[in-house]
């Protein structure tokens, strides 16, 4: 199934509420966006999903997020196991700086699990194919993985994630950083990606999300304003504060 | 202006530790033309005139044995504890932060006086019988471990300077620390690690050069400290497997016989050449920190190029 269901979540940096009782379902074999404006809570929200949010110092969430209608903020949950099944790509591309491209594709599998030499070498090749970086790199597998340039170094990202075999994949503005056509190669990944995964992307970018995903999410402070199928969202919203948004009439 | 001041001040300070080494070299320089090269190789040590004989190998034996038992004994501590105060989370942070800054308020001579009547009693009776029939009994490296336990030994004093410089290198390694980026930690949480194992994927080879470089700096006040290791090493020039018997520092030394050195003979001529070498040794030690330092950073620094190469205007809206 692997559907992802946030209900009622509201969350917190130390005193400061961020998020407001938000409800949204990222459905198997789909792209969900989550577009808004600077600061409305697009990371947080995704951070909420896999558990990130509590790395930081002071933050608290309350509500639910249900994975397969399991809550993974009930107690007898382990946030590492969480994290082992949905994965996660940031907006800055961060391959481990001292391992190699190999090293670095193949870094969650060495955490808890046992393989052997060809095992990895087999889930590597996987993983670089999956996130289109095999053919330009697989001459330099043993090249340290902070050589490659800012695009190869974000799909080093996603495969490293992929290569743990997750069953969802979050991308927090996974884009933002790179040109135009790692951009493109990017948006045609996430194409391939939903094939077998549940995708949930932020985006600053209001043609991205309408390219790549078939549910839209669109926040506003904190909260939900609305969500729906993409192609109604981006056509005829119900709310007149989506339609400002998304024709740019909107701060 | 500004710049023109600090920079005299800079020449000033260079010209002055010139002047200081041009002294000693001056100092020792009978020394070292008398003995040459013999008097670093040279073990033995006679003041008397007419015998006279200097050598000091015994002294930088001493001197780097002592050091390293502070160093391997320090630098694990002090890792430790700097990821426990800055990656753990807990009510103990910061007392025991604050006990490690304390540490290093203590006087040195405190230090001494503390090693000499309660540590010194302690290692003699429990731990370093107990080492000897542990890992003494190990082939080879066995031998550091076996010995006479009682009596001053290079152990005790490198247990002392392990303590004396505990907070320095745990402070350093703290910045080092602090400065690993969070989207690495992060990375590392995302894929599934735990804590102690983000800390090894991401936060410590990171860090690495900057330990590193923390443990140099350990290392270099572990070579000058003087009035701890000369209450507690003995001072006895001797060279030998075993880490509990007596030895001597090279400051050590020096503190300990300078007041019977008279300008007649050799004898303060060959205590001069003595910091000469003391100099030396910290002068190739800190060359080699700052190679080792560059070494392991440049594996880091890779970094850049991709990073430099993309960041263009975010187009919104
Ligand atoms: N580590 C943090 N500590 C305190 N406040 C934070 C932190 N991260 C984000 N915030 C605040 O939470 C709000 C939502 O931020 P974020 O989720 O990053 O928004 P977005 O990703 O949509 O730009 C913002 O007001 C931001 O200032
Ligand atoms: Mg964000």
């Amino acid at each position: 199934m692997r559907r992802v269901e946030v209900a009622d979540l509201s969350a917190w940096y130390g005193p400061k509420k961020v998020l407001h009782e938000v409800n949204v379902v990222a459905e198997p074999r789909k792209v969900t966006a989550i577009i808004g404006p600077s600061g409305c809570g697009k990371s947080t929200l995704i951070r909420c999903m896999n558990r990130m949010h509590e790395e930081v110092r002071g933050a608290r969430v309350r509500g639910k997020v249900l994975f397969d209608g399991m809550d993974i903020y009930s107690p007898d949950v382990d946030p590492v196991d969480v994290r082992r099944r949905i994965g996660m790509v940031f907006q800055r591309a961060n391959p481990f700086p001292t391992m190699s491209v190999f090293e670095n594709a193949v870094a969650g599998m060495q955490l808890g699990g046992r393989f052997s030499r060809s095992e990895l070498k087999v889930r590597a090749e996987g993983a670089l194919r999956a996130a289109g970086l095999w053919e330009e790199v697989k001459d330099g597998l043993d090249e340290p993985g902070a050589r490659l340039s800012g695009g190869q170094q974000q799909r080093l990202c996603i495969a490293r994630a992929l290569a743990v075999e997750p069953e969802v994949l979050l991308m927090d503005e996974p884009a933002s950083a790179l040109d135009p056509a790692s951009t493109l190669r990017i948006e045609e990944l996430i194409e391939e990606l939903k094939r077998s995964f549940t995708v949930v992307i932020v985006t600053h970018n209001m043609q991205q999300a309408a390219r790549i995903s078939d549910w839209t999410l669109f926040m506003l402070y904190g909260e939900v304003v609305e969500f729906g199928p993409t192609s109604k969202m981006f056509t005829r919203p119900d709310e007149k504060r989506t339609e400002d948004y998304i024709t740019g009439r909107f701060g | 202006m500004f710049a023109g001041w600090t920079g005299a001040v800079a020449l000033g300070l260079v010209g002055l530790l010139a002047l200081l080494l041009a002294e000693l070299i001056v100092g020792g320089w009978r020394t070292f033309d008398r003995f040459g090269l013999g008097f670093f190789l040279g073990r033995a040590w006679n003041p008397v005139r007419g015998r006279e004989a200097f050598g000091a190998l015994p002294f930088i034996f001493g001197t780097l044995v002592t050091s390293a038992v502070a160093v391997a004994l320090a630098v694990p501590v002090a890792v430790g504890l700097a990821l426990l105060l800055n990656e753990v989370r807990g009510f103990v942070r910061a007392p025991l932060a604050s006990f490690v800054d304390v540490l290093a308020a203590i006087p040195s001579v405190v230090y001494g006086l503390w090693g000499l009547f309660v540590l010194k009693p302690f290692l003699d009776r429990h731990i370093e019988p107990f080492m000897t029939s542990t890992i003494g009994t190990v082939p080879v490296a066995g031998a550091l471990f076996r010995g006479n336990p009682n009596g001053p030994d290079l152990f005790t004093a490198g247990v002392i300077l392990a303590i004396m410089i505990l907070p320095i290198v745990t402070a350093v390694t703290r910045e080092v620390v602090a400065v690993v980026p969070r989207e690495l930690r992060e990375g590392a949480l995302a894929l599934g690690a735990t804590r102690y194992e983000s800390i090894r994927m991401a936060v410590l080879p990171y860090a690495r050069s900057g330990i590193v470089g923390a443990t140099m700096l350990g290392l270099g006040r572990a070579l000058g400290e003087t009035i701890a290791v000369s209450m507690i090493v003995g001072n006895v020039p001797r060279i030998g497997a075993s880490l509990f018997e007596p030895g001597a520092t090279i400051p050590s030394w020096i503190a300990s016989s300078f007041r019977e050195a008279t300008s007649v003979g050799l004898h303060r001529s060959a205590l001069m050449a003595l910091a000469v070498v003391l100099v030396i040794v910290a002068f190739v030690l800190a060359a080699l920190s700052r190679l080792l330092v560059r070494r392991t950073a440049s594996l880091v620094s890779g970094e850049t190029p991709g990073a430099a190469e993309t960041e263009i205007p975010k187009v919104t809206r």
